[in-house]
């Protein structure tokens, strides 16, 4: 079984979700990390990072706040511990990367060139543009794509470039179209959305980072909404849809809404082996729906009001083929 | 290697202001040791609006018996979670992630080890003063708390250890003040070789300190705010000095609980310290 993503093929159409996996290793404990379609990496900057001060996490209704900042060791580690342990093991790799200016994306771009084992790159540009009074490079759609131009240039041509998009944004359609003219070949839909949590002890924010990116079940809905708009306008680009994933069912939901694949991220933290297993479930409920192809229910949400739908299967499931 | 387990509450028991958990584990027992931890989920894996792991020190093991493997751990009552988990009942399905994090450094040699415990942060003591005992270790307790309601484990220390001392800050038990109070007339009357410490932070900082100041090395467990457990979220960081003398944010998941005391910058939590590797270069420019 293989999924098709803008033309790699992954052993399945379950990811993790970057920044909830780190590179891997410790999930592997509890599941076989090459039986999921990828393993999407921590994004990483050109140089090591120490993030922010505690506290970085606060719970909230179905879901969680983080303001890490980004820590991490730079991409010359992470290349040679990281990705080195990523390929020795097998596991297919999506690198996530960030960076405080475009140059910086485009200099780690030009790093990743000289390397290979991995499948993908993932563009974090939900972060803060340093030369731009710390404005979210997600959030307009010409920094988007600037920065998308810039590693689409950079990287090997055969290698695909998905742009994560941030939901904080008036037009989220926009972006994703400006992204998929800068040279996009995929999207990742969604990144966290901003929240706040106050701590009525302290009467201080509970974050040291204040403001934190909101995660969990608690965004899937406008993670399904987001995911809608941009297939409206974009029919045929590869999507991994993600935000608030803890089941095969609400897997199979981000498929119908348009993706091609999904990410789990913040499920993770609740359930280790939660992506082995949405991947099972989501297998089982694509079968039970009458699918004999994942690729046949992307976009199926999307169809004519009066398309007759594809009858749910009787008698003995055949687990679909992935593609 | 950690495990993903079901287990099924056997019992649970009020000792305090705490409730002390019995569940089945299996596997767990056999490769857990003093100092390790167990993440456990709160609510239904599909449905709970909880979705953060609950960690708590390990208490004790059982390897065998009617149950199978069980692990014990100690549950203050402090918020949704935790409350939950102590409306449990004989029976009650839940899921456990463990053995995780670093357990304490046993001595090689029959040393004299001082263990220093506040409120439940004596939890994992008991084990780790049961594994130094077999060792030949002498091994004396320090326990303390705000108020009496508020000790641990007191009883299991009198039946291991060759002393126990306890000390609350009101004085509704034992010597009235903090552990660090007694800690150094103890550590010289039993010439202390390594200190063993587990509780709040200000606490630890405080028995890092007198160790350090005797010269002995202390082993601390820390009590930090964990998302996963497992090391992927990097939530539960705190500035460590490495071997190579530079600070990094480390995971106390993974990389701890158990830390050396002279290597964590005790006064800097809560911050990132300017010469942390990869700390901000600036202030002003949001990182």
């Amino acid at each position: 079984m293989t999924t098709q993503l803008a033309g790699i093929d992954l052993p399945g159409p379950v990811l993790t979700a970057s920044g909830c996996a780190a590179a891997g290793k410790e999930l592997d404990q509890f599941f076989d990390i090459t039986a999921i379609g990828a393993v999407v990496t921590k994004s990483i900057m050109m140089e090591p990072r120490s993030g922010r001060a505690t506290p970085r996490m606060a719970e909230t209704p179905s879901g969680m706040l983080n303001s890490i900042g980004l820590q991490g060791p730079g991409i010359e580690a992470f290349l040679e511990h990281d990705l080195a342990w990523l390929r020795e093991r097998g596991a297919r790799v999506i690198v996530s990367i960030a960076g405080g200016t475009t140059q910086e994306f485009e200099a780690i771009a030009h790093v990743l060139r000289q390397h290979d084992g991995f499948d993908a790159i993932e563009v974090n540009i939900s972060c803060p543009n340093v030369s731009d009074r710390g404005q979210v490079f997600a959030c307009r759609a010409d920094s988007a794509a600037g920065v998308i131009a810039s590693v689409r240039r950079a990287s090997d041509p055969a290698i695909p470039i998905f742009a994560k998009l941030s939901p904080d944004v008036t037009d989220i359609a926009t972006i994703a179209q400006a992204c998929e003219r800068a040279g996009a070949d995929g999207l990742s839909l969604i990144n966290t959305t901003l929240g706040m949590v106050i701590d009525v002890t302290t009467m201080r924010p509970a974050l040291a980072g204040v403001t934190g990116g909101l995660s969990g079940p608690a965004i899937r809905p406008i993670a399904v909404r987001c995911l809608w708009q941009v297939r409206e306008v974009l029919p045929d680009i590869p999507i991994i849809g993600m935000g608030g994933i803890r089941n095969g069912s609400d897997a199979f939901e981000f498929i119908l809404a348009g993706a091609s694949a999904v990410s789990v991220g913040t499920t993770v933290f609740h359930d280790p082996s939660a992506p082995i297993r949405i991947q099972n479930e989501l297998a089982s409920l694509a079968a039970l729906r009458g699918f004999t192809r994942l690729r046949d229910a992307v976009s199926y949400a999307h169809r004519d009001p009066d398309q007759a739908r594809v009858e749910d299967a009787d008698g003995d499931l055949e687990l679909p083929e992935w593609v | 290697m950690p495990v993903q387990v079901r287990g099924e509450v056997v019992s649970l028991r009020r000792a305090g202001l705490y409730t002390v958990l019995t569940v089945t584990a299996p596997g767990v027992p056999e490769i857990t040791r003093p100092g390790h931890f167990a993440a456990i989920a709160i609510g239904d894996l599909d449905s709970s609006g909880l979705i953060l792991r609950r960690a708590f020190s390990i208490h004790g093991v059982q390897s065998r018996g009617i149950y199978g493997g069980t692990i014990d751990l100690v549950i203050a009552d402090s918020g949704p979670g935790t409350h939950w988990l102590t409306q449990r009942r004989r029976g009650d399905a839940l899921d456990i992630v463990a053995p995780l994090g670093r357990p304490f450094s046993l001595p090689r040699d029959p040393v004299s080890c001082a263990l220093v415990g506040g409120g439940y942060g004596a939890a994992p003591l008991v084990m780790l003063a049961e594994h130094l005992r077999e060792r030949g270790c002498r091994v004396d307790v320090v326990l303390g708390a705000s108020t009496e309601d508020k000790l641990f484990g007191v009883l299991d220390a009198k039946r291991i250890a060759s002393t126990v001392t306890i000390t609350t800050e009101d004085g509704s038990a034992g010597v009235p003040g903090r552990v660090t109070d007694p800690l150094v007339d103890i550590m010289a009357r039993a010439n202390t070789d390594v200190v063993y410490a587990c509780g709040p932070m200000g606490m630890l900082a405080a028995v890092a300190d007198v160790a350090s100041q005797a010269g002995i090395l202390s082993q601390c467990a820390v009590e930090e705010a964990m998302a996963c457990g497992i090391g992927v979220c990097m939530s539960c960081v705190l500035p460590v000095i490495g071997d190579d003398g530079i600070t990094r944010m480390v995971r106390s998941c993974v990389e701890g609980p158990v830390f050396r005391g002279d290597r964590v910058r005790w006064a800097d939590i809560g911050t990132v310290p300017p010469d942390t590797l990869g700390a901000p270069s600036s202030e002003g420019i949001p990182r």
